[in-house]
């Protein structure tokens, strides 16, 4: 692999290689919180901070870490962060926490920590690691935040907002309410629109890379034309 | 007697582990492109989380007897991948033919959601009965058999969940779809009616 500017390792996995939306990695919890922009928000966060910090420590001890035993040991590391998070957030956003429930400690198995620890901070140095873990957090966070928008708008008619740390409702906007389709914030409502969502990416994404070949091959042909 | 097969069938099908949380949903994609693949993760699945679960039973009643509660995940989690690389260390040995079919769905199991899952229900009995509504009269021999029924039926969901959608998948690829939503996403919308069968379908049956 080529050197990437640092720059580009915080810019890439926002969209290009965005880890659930192109490379389909971890995606229980996205399936999973999305019901509300709330949960989708907390979760989001919760694995911006792990992704953050696992990725920093195992960058940080890769040159002492034997590579028979590597995965054992990224995994017990990334169970530790993931349980500091849990006992804080069952401190400090106990309704959030309640919410989520078992979806935070599962975070410790989720694919894109374990996929980044070891494809990317187990080989590179810690700021990289750092830019790395924040940009893929983000990305996550993103494609989350963009399943529970359709979903909540969709399952409930609007979108309503609580505070987390105290749990009062901070507004609420429904102005779908009646016309509401509640299979949308059940699990089945989940895999629809996150199949809906992955086409139509898909589908766009194609067309990107049709129109670019085009723009090529006319590059080309125009070139030739010069040349004669 | 029959709250127990009760609890078998709904973490088979109405609770299924894969349609109503959703759990291991990775692997349901990534694994189900071919029927022989999808049974030879099932039933390493299955008998991964059994193992791990009969282990971890009496590993949260040492550290609640201890008072560390809060080093459940990490013990769980070391546990479930000692499980892992233990049975990939016995299947080779003497079952190389078995080996050959499941070796590389054997590490898979490690980050396996489902595992985890199940797993984690033993640290709090009381909302495991809860949420099933289940009253256990047996005491510690009770939540010792509830427990492990409850993970092989979840096992066992999955495996059911994951070779239809292997089933379904190798039909679905011969048909003329949209360009964009070959594959994964076409696939997820139809998980979304495999779920509504589940789910809704199956509710009040059990």
């Amino acid at each position: 692999m080529e050197k990437q500017s640092k720059k580009s390792i915080f810019i890439n996995p926002l969209i290009k290689e965005n880890a659930i939306l192109i490379n389909l990695l971890g995606m229980c919890p996205v399936l999973g919180v999305t019901t509300s922009i709330n949960n989708a928000l907390g979760m989001g966060v919760a694995v911006i901070l792990v992704l953050f910090c696992t990725n920093t420590f195992i960058s940080l001890i890769r040159k002492w870490v034997p590579d028979e035993v590597r995965i054992p040991v990224f995994i017990v590391i990334i169970a530790c962060f993931v349980t500091m998070i849990e006992y804080l957030m069952k401190a400090f956003t106990p309704d959030l926490a309640s919410n989520l429930g078992l979806f935070i400690p599962m975070i410790t198995v989720n694919c894109i920590i374990l996929g980044r620890a070891e494809a990317f901070a187990s080989k590179n140095t810690v700021v990289d690691s750092m830019l790395d873990g924040l940009g893929t957090g983000i990305g996550f966070l993103g494609s989350c935040l963009l399943l529970a928008f359709f979903r909540e708008v969709l399952g409930t008619g609007g979108i309503s907002f609580n505070n987390p740390f105290t749990g009062k409702q901070l507004f609420s906007f429904l102005p779908l309410e009646a016309i509401k389709m509640p299979i949308f914030v059940q699990t089945s409502g989940a895999f629809m629109m996150f199949g809906l969502i992955l086409g139509v990416f898909f589908a766009i994404q194609l067309k990107i890379e049709e129109s670019k070949k085009l723009k090529e091959k006319k590059a080309k042909e125009n070139l030739a034309k010069e040349v004669k | 007697m029959s709250a127990a097969f009760t609890l078998f069938m709904k973490a088979l099908l109405t609770s299924n582990v894969v349609f109503s949380l959703p759990y291991g949903i990775c692997s349901y994609l990534g694994v189900s492109k071919s029927k022989k693949n999808s049974i030879g993760m099932g039933l390493a699945l299955t008998f991964v989380t059994f193992l791990a679960t009969l282990i971890c039973f009496f590993l949260n009643m040492l550290l609640e007897q201890f008072e560390i509660g809060y080093m459940s995940t990490i013990c769980f989690i070391l546990v479930i991948a000692s499980v892992v690389q233990f049975v990939e260390m016995f299947v080779k040995k003497f079952s190389p033919s078995l080996y050959k079919a499941l070796g590389i769905y054997l590490p898979l199991i490690t980050t396996n959601c489902v595992v985890l899952y199940v797993v984690k229900q033993t640290t709090d009995m009381s909302a495991f009965y809860g949420s099933f509504n289940i009253t256990n009269s047996m005491g510690l021999l009770g939540d010792f058999l509830f427990i492990l029924i409850f993970a092989i039926g979840t096992a066992l969901g999955y495996f059911l969940a994951l070779y239809l959608f292997a089933v379904i998948r190798e039909k679905m690829d011969a048909a003329p779809t949209p360009k964009g939503f070959k594959g994964v996403a076409i696939g997820l919308i139809c998980s979304a009616i495999m779920a509504i069968v589940f789910i809704n379908g199956f509710a009040g049956v059990f």
